[in-house]
């Protein structure tokens, strides 16, 4: 590959590619995300590949594994371009009618579709599946066009001229006011403006300076900084090399989880293509800018997504935060000027170049401008990736996009931020999506992990799942938060056993305070959120499971019992069967009865009961009643009385 | 562990102490955790003192101060897994293998973890073993297929 050596010759390299390309050429796009690739996709990309071979199609049609889709509650996906048409769930097996309907003739293999839960309409094209109509995917809709692992692909969709009009036809001091006037917030969590926080290291005295990409990323329930940078590198990679071009940096770190091991490797690629083209190195483009980038893995420490431990991390140091001020942009990495972004914040650069600061701001909230990934998992009809412009009500988010709770079940809150989050509840559903306002909550945006619970979901659980996850992420070095955790940790586990007392409330406030206040990074100061919110909206749970042992949720694993009703077991065996401790006695005609003694509450027969019958039933809170007497354990079936 | 092997590794990141996480990492990747004379000769060639060695060894998750068995179990405890059920997920295999999360069974046939988050949420409850992904998990189906591993 020759090396570009002027934005005409990037220009004329994509006028090449395209002219190569014939848009009426049958594609199979085959979502290749982490997600997908769990529910198999990879052995639906190789059927495709052997099935295609074999009828001789595989000059006739382009087969591409691409970066994820979004929707993965429905991997592995399937669509077919230039139709659009997207199959659900597709498996190996699915690949010879595919090829044969869709491909070879005009017909729709019908039941690959879409199917609305409620309606039970089918959907043929993937832009009007509801979980797509109702997103905005800016940042994340290129991922599902392209082939990450070709550079080609990112420039036949205008990859790279944002960089090129950044180099040649802007200053550094104009690509920052670009950037401020587009009004782009960071996307990792605090939600500070790009364009100051740049101007901050560009005007910073010392070199070198350095530039970051923050993909740690560590809350869990939240991958859309993975899914980025898996199924769209380049962006990422060009929205920092703008970034570094408008601070003055030469060198830059990709700080990447090494649970992402795609990632890495997608991102490996990329970097290395994009120094073929000269995309990356000495004289960029052939303008004079140079720059060089660096893949560092993390070695698993969720604090290391805070800014500087990051950095000592980086340095081959324990990932331990130090005190701010100095911001990294004035002393960061090695002591020199450091910016860090997030992920998503990186990749929303080109669009601005690209789009213009007043099209992006026009986008949004007062607040916050743009358009925001979520990870919407959890309690949801449709887990996946949803990227939605800024303001749209949380409502929405949840029932047109997420399709609502499944399994009829009702809607309890909704955990956003991650673990220094909060718990937003039903009544608040109709906010408005947007930095300000969810913090407003209680809650706050963080990097986008929105977590849905429903009724079954016990707060007070919550509440102590994100404590004990921070308890043991802390990295130890300050007190309010590596004890103070620790006890409201020992406070909210005795509290979901049925331990708790009077005056275990005020205590936990009072650690909670502490932390907030005494803590060094924004790790302890935000850790008590999911407490403190979860007390706000749920009191009553708090004090159901201190005064009434009772879990209103029927959660709590010590609070609950497992009991058959008599009236409606059907004596089918199949709980007796399945019980692990052989604490169900019964048998064929006899009605089941637990042996509470010997019962674990795995929840094994709950979950195994046929619906139809419902006889397994959970309680919380109330005496179980007395097995019934051996001699009434006979099952009369209504047929057989009528013989 | 084969000493040349570590010495590969540390040439290839340029034996500087700035890179040992890294260093650290692919030693971890290669032989399944840290074995004493692999970190003294971390020390020894990257001139870092061996107790910023363990200091780090020991911060970060990824890495093992001891052998791990033959195969890796990691139960996602994410926010979505829990949700969902994770923490039965875990009794259950607890149960089933008689040890806790961070523990190796004596036979080194198990090495039981948990993890944060695996990112396939649309899976969850979710456990990989061995890289292979096992999805929408029950107790009942977490316990049936440690039974497959031998």
């Amino acid at each position: 590959m020759a090396r570009l050596n002027s934005s005409e010759d990037l220009e004329r390299l994509r006028r090449e590619i395209l002219a190569r390309r014939d848009p009426k050429k049958p594609c199979v796009a085959v979502c290749a995300g982490t997600g997908c690739l769990a529910s198999g996709a990879a052995d639906v990309v190789a059927a495709f590949r052997r099935e295609l071979d074999a009828r001789g199609l595989a000059d006739k049609v382009a087969l591409r594994g691409t970066g994820c889709h979004g929707f993965c509650e429905k991997g592995p996906i399937v669509v077919l371009d230039p139709e659009e048409t997207c199959y659900l769930q597709a498996t190996p097996a699915d690949v010879p009618e595919i090829i044969e309907k869709s491909l070879m003739g005009k017909e729709v293999v019908e039941r690959l579709l879409y199917v609305d839960p409620q309606t039970k309409e089918k959907t043929v094209r993937e832009p009007d599946i509801p979980f797509y109509k109702h997103q905005k995917r800016m940042v994340f809709g290129p991922n599902r066009k392209l082939d990450p692992r070709n550079i080609e692909d990112y420039l036949a969709i205008g990859g790279y001229r944002a960089l090129a009009r950044a180099l040649f036809e802007r200053t550094p001091e104009q690509v920052i006011l670009e950037v401020k006037e587009s009004r782009l917030r960071g996307r990792g969590g605090a939600g500070f403006l790009t364009g100051v926080k740049w101007e901050f290291a560009r005007r910073a005295a010392g070199k070198p300076k350095y530039v970051v990409v923050n993909c740690d990323e560590g809350d869990p329930g939240a991958y859309m900084d993975r899914s980025l940078m898996e199924g769209n590198p380049h962006a990422v990679l060009e929205g920092l090399l703008i970034g570094a071009y408008a601070i003055g940096a030469h060198e830059g770190f990709f700080y990447v989880r090494q649970e992402y091991p795609l990632a890495v490797e997608n991102l490996g690629i990329a970097l290395r293509q994009a120094e073929e083209h000269g995309l990356l190195g000495k004289n960029i483009l052939g303008s004079d800018f140079d720059f060089t980038a660096q893949v560092h893995r993390g070695a698993g420490a969720f604090v290391c997504g805070e800014e500087t431990a990051l950095l000592a991390s980086l340095e081959g140091q324990a990932g331990e935060p130090k005190p701010r001020p100095p911001y990294p942009a004035v002393k960061g990495l090695w002591g020199k000027p450091t910016n860090i972004n997030n992920v998503e914040t990186w990749a929303n650069v080109p669009l601005i170049l690209n789009e213009g600061a007043a099209a992006f701001a026009a986008i949004g909230t007062a607040g916050s401008k743009g358009t925001k990934i979520f990870s919407l998992v959890g309690k949801i009809a449709n887990t996946g990736l949803v990227e939605v412009p800024m303001g749209l009500p949380l409502r929405d988010v949840v029932f047109k996009i997420g399709g609502g709770i499944p399994g009829g079940r009702k809607f309890k809150a909704m955990q956003t931020g991650g673990p220094s989050g909060g718990c937003i509840p039903e009544e608040l559903l109709d906010l408005p999506v947007g930095f300000d306002e969810l913090t407003r909550a209680g809650s706050m945006m963080g990097s986008g992990g929105m977590i849905v619970m429903d009724e079954d979901t016990c707060m007070v659980d919550v509440a102590r799942y994100f404590v004990d996850f921070l308890t043991e992420e802390s990295c130890g070095k300050c007190v309010p938060c590596r004890e103070g955790l620790r006890q409201m940790h020992r406070i909210l586990t005795r509290i979901t056993k049925g331990e708790g007392h009077e005056g275990d409330l005020e205590t936990l406030q009072q650690l909670a305070e502490t932390a907030q206040e005494a803590s060094l990074c924004a790790l302890g100061r935000t850790a008590p959120n999911p407490f403190l919110s979860t007390l706000r909206y749920f009191r009553d749970e708090y004090e159901a499971h201190i005064r009434e042992k009772r879990c209103p949720a029927l959660s709590c694993k010590a609070l609950i019992h497992y009991w058959i009703d008599p009236a409606k077991c059907r004596a089918c065996m199949l709980c007796l069967r399945k019980c692990p401790t052989q604490a169900i006695d019964g048998g064929k005609q006899r009605i089941h009865v637990i042996d509470q003694a010997k019962c674990t509450n795995c929840g094994t027969c709950f979950e195994v009961c046929p619906a139809k019958f419902g006889a397994v039933r959970k309680l919380s809170g109330v005496p179980v009643p007395p097995p019934i007497p051996e001699e009434q354990r006979t099952l009369v079936r209504a047929r057989k009385q009528d013989e | 562990m084969d000493i040349q092997k570590v010495d590969q590794i540390i040439d290839k990141h340029g034996a500087e102490a700035s890179a040992l996480i890294q260093v650290l990492l692919e030693i971890q990747r290669e032989n399944h955790w840290l074995p004493q004379e692999a970190l003294a000769r971390v020390a020894e060639r990257l001139r870092v003192p061996a107790s910023r060695i363990r200091h780090i060894a020991t911060f970060y998750k990824a890495f093992s101060l001891v052998p791990k068995g033959r195969h890796e179990v990691h139960v996602c405890v994410g926010t979505a897994c829990h949700v969902r059920g994770a923490t039965r997920i875990l009794d259950t295999l607890q149960d089933a293998t008689g040890i806790l999360p961070g523990e190796t069974d004596a036979e080194l046939k198990f090495s039981l973890e948990t993890v944060n988050c695996l990112g396939c949420c649309a899976l969850g409850p979710v456990m990989v073993v061995d890289g292979k992904t096992h999805g929408k998990l029950s107790p009942a189906a977490a316990a049936d297929a440690l039974k497959s591993y031998e």
